[in-house]
């Protein structure tokens, strides 16, 4: 209750901070702001020129030409979404360090940062790609609103994630590095390349207890398919959002005091 | 609105023998404690009323910097509290916590609304801000580019454009030039007639006398003295001097004046005493009379060396004049114990109105590193007053030849 208030309190500061970053990200540029849109835009032809045209490559049961690029693009842009907090947010303290050193503001505000960034970029490339779908003729429907409550347990879990790591990184400077790789083998754990019926069965089960897997497949479903998602493969990456937050804010409220003499 | 209140605050730092021990300590399911305390700060009080000046000295390392952090709420205090009522502007180090990749002005913003300010107030300070920090263009470039001495003036323009409850100042001020540390020691009085309370950390003894009601001495993380500047700084310098051997006390004087004494004791001054021509003892002396300062030192052990020195000190402390008998070549050598010596110096007190003070030094060799057998602040208090010359301002009688010509009238 605290921290919502202190955050509602410091809220220009951190739609400030948000603007600010965002800003200076084109700010040396000649093209601007441009690149924001420039950059999903080349992802989205390269997905859909290679994959669909070059490669012809299909995915089993979806007669469309678009189908790959259209999961491809699915996939990367959750997992990217996802990546985005969980390793801003890892090392929000660190970065934020002299800051933090010679400022008094509540602490909390720094991952409302980050996910309100992470958010923007994410909407950002999303609508174009739903633009891409209109014009491309795949828009799904109605079932696209679906993907409103996937997007939230996403970033429910990746902040809790995120916010758990980023203190233990301060302490435990391991865990940065270890989780940047660990990072890496996750992705290829995930059936964002790749289909999942791709793999063995026997391999296809144990990504069911891979959170992001759920997360993934229902943009998946929904995009592709054109089905509503699978809410039953998401009750395990929800409850792991709602541990993970109240981990994470359990141990920032333990030692979010301490932190600044580790800095 | 305005008032600070530190009670028995203590800082530690959590010391651990190895890197795992801190991991072991968080899973340990019996709260087993694997580190040691390291107290940088212990049991700190004092009361800051509003309107006042506090200016805090201390060698380096003697927790001035920790204190001021935990009085503005970047550190935690491991004992004790901090209270304050009123807005608080607070200005640490060098820049504010300034990001190095945003403009000067996205900076100013961020640390606007981290005051409290929100976007419109700050774009209405804003040509204010840009006036007062004077670094021209540099405003729309990035901080990176930005000297030290340009990060503090646009830290104080923005923590001062609006004038705070309680102004907290740390040795950033000194990176500024002389030009801008004027303006903004001009801005700081200018707050303090208002009612702004000031807590200023600061080697400058200048601008501590001049500043503040009052300091605070910290020495190893502990609260060594409080009292009137001019006190605490004499305090400050002997210990600076004494570090390592010496004793320093504290003598209440007659005119209730607090002198302090310091050094080895290997020798004293057991007289000080400034006479009139006639050889009568003198307190209150005219602009310009002429004058001899007696002092009559005593030695308690063999000396192979005797220089005294002294200072003339303004009410603030500054010195005015000082000289010693190394400089005049009056040096006394081979000295046994208890021999007894008398100094004479004579002088016009060419100063101006007001009152001063004499101190005095007995060392080896005349110069600071040299071993100090007695310093004295305070030793000796008198009044310069003016009721021969004409009337004149400031510190020194420099009787100035008038003569004017005029060129063009018409």
């Amino acid at each position: 209750m605290e921290m919502l208030k202190s955050l509602w309190v410091y809220r220009g500061f951190i739609l400030g901070s948000v603007k600010r970053e965002f800003q200076s990200k084109y700010r040396n540029s000649m093209l601007g702001s441009a690149w924001m849109i420039l950059n999903p835009l080349a992802m989205i032809l390269v997905y859909t020129v290679i994959f669909s045209q070059v490669m012809r490559a299909k995915l089993l049961g979806v007669d469309s030409a678009f189908a790959y690029s259209i999961y491809l693009c699915a996939g990367t842009l959750s997992w990217g979404f996802f990546s985005e907090i969980v390793s801003r947010a890892q090392n929000m303290f660190l970065d934020n360090a002299n800051m933090l050193k010679k400022l008094s503001f509540p602490r909390i505000c720094l991952p409302a940062i980050v996910v309100l960034n992470a958010s923007l970029n994410f909407f950002i490339v999303f609508a174009l790609f739903t633009i891409f779908l209109l014009i491309s003729g795949n828009f799904p429907g109605l079932v696209y609103i679906a993907l409103v409550p996937i997007v939230i347990v996403l970033v429910l879990f990746a902040l809790g994630l995120g916010l758990t790591l980023g203190i233990l990184n301060v302490f435990f400077r391991d865990v940065g590095q270890f989780f940047g790789i660990f990072l890496q083998f996750w992705f290829w754990l995930t059936p964002i390349v790749y289909p999942i019926n791709a793999i063995p069965l026997a391999f296809q089960s144990i990504t069911r207890w891979n959170p992001m897997a759920s997360i993934v497949e229902g943009f998946q479903l929904v995009l592709v398919q054109k089905q509503w998602p699978d809410w039953q493969s998401l009750q395990l990456v929800s409850s792991l959002a709602i541990l993970f937050c109240i981990l994470g804010l359990t141990l920032f409220r333990k030692h979010s005091g301490e932190m600044v003499d580790e800095l | 609105m305005g008032s600070i209140v530190v009670q028995s605050l203590g800082k530690a730092y959590k010391q651990y023998p190895n890197r795992w021990s801190r991991l072991l300590e968080w899973l340990s399911p019996r709260k087993k404690i694997y580190h040691n305390l390291k107290w940088v700060m212990q049991d700190v009080s004092f009361i800051i009323r509003p309107g006042e000046a506090v200016g805090i000295i201390g060698i380096n390392g003697a927790g001035k910097s920790t204190l001021l952090k935990m009085i503005t709420g970047t550190t935690r205090p491991t004992t004790g509290s901090v209270s304050m009522s009123g807005r608080v502007a607070a200005l640490l180090e060098l820049g504010m916590g300034f990001h190095a990749d945003f403009t000067g002005r996205q900076n100013v913003f961020m640390a606007g609304q981290l005051l409290g300010y929100s976007v419109e107030e700050i774009t209405r300070l804003m040509p204010e801000i840009e006036a007062f920090a004077e670094i021209g263009d540099y405003i729309d470039q990035s901080v990176r580019v930005y000297s030290s001495g340009m990060q503090v003036r646009l830290a104080f323009s923005v923590a001062t454009a609006i004038r705070p409850d309680i102004l907290i100042v740390d040795e950033a001020l000194s990176v500024g030039d002389a030009y801008f540390q004027h303006k903004s020691f001009d801005r700081i009085r200018e707050f303090r007639k208002q009612g702004t309370t000031l807590l200023f950390v600061s080697h400058d003894k200048g601008a501590i006398q001049t500043l503040c009601d009052r300091a605070i001495l910290l020495s190893a993380g502990h609260l060594a003295m409080e009292g009137k500047p001019e006190a605490v700084m004499d305090y400050y310098n002997a210990m600076l001097a004494d570090r390592n051997k010496h004793s320093i006390h504290a003598v209440s004087s007659k005119s209730g004046k607090v002198q302090i004494i310091s050094g080895t004791g290997k020798a004293t001054v057991t007289e000080l005493t400034l006479l009139d021509l006639n050889g009568c003892p003198v307190s209150l002396i005219e602009v310009g009379q002429d004058i001899t300062l007696r002092v009559m030192v005593k030695t308690n052990e063999l000396l192979k060396r005797l220089i005294f020195g002294y200072g003339i000190k303004d009410r603030y402390g500054q010195l005015i004049y000082g000289t010693n008998t190394d400089i005049k070549e009056v040096v006394f050598e081979n000295i046994k114990k208890g021999a007894e010596i008398q100094f004479d110096f004579r002088f016009n007190m060419d100063l101006g109105q007001g009152s001063y003070s004499i101190q005095t030094a007995l060392t080896d060799d005349g110069y600071n590193l040299s071993e100090r057998y007695e310093w004295r602040e305070l030793g000796l208090l008198f009044e310069v007053i003016n009721t021969t010359k004409p009337i004149f301002a400031g510190m020194l009688w420099l009787n100035s030849k008038a003569d004017g010509k005029l060129l063009n009238n018409n």
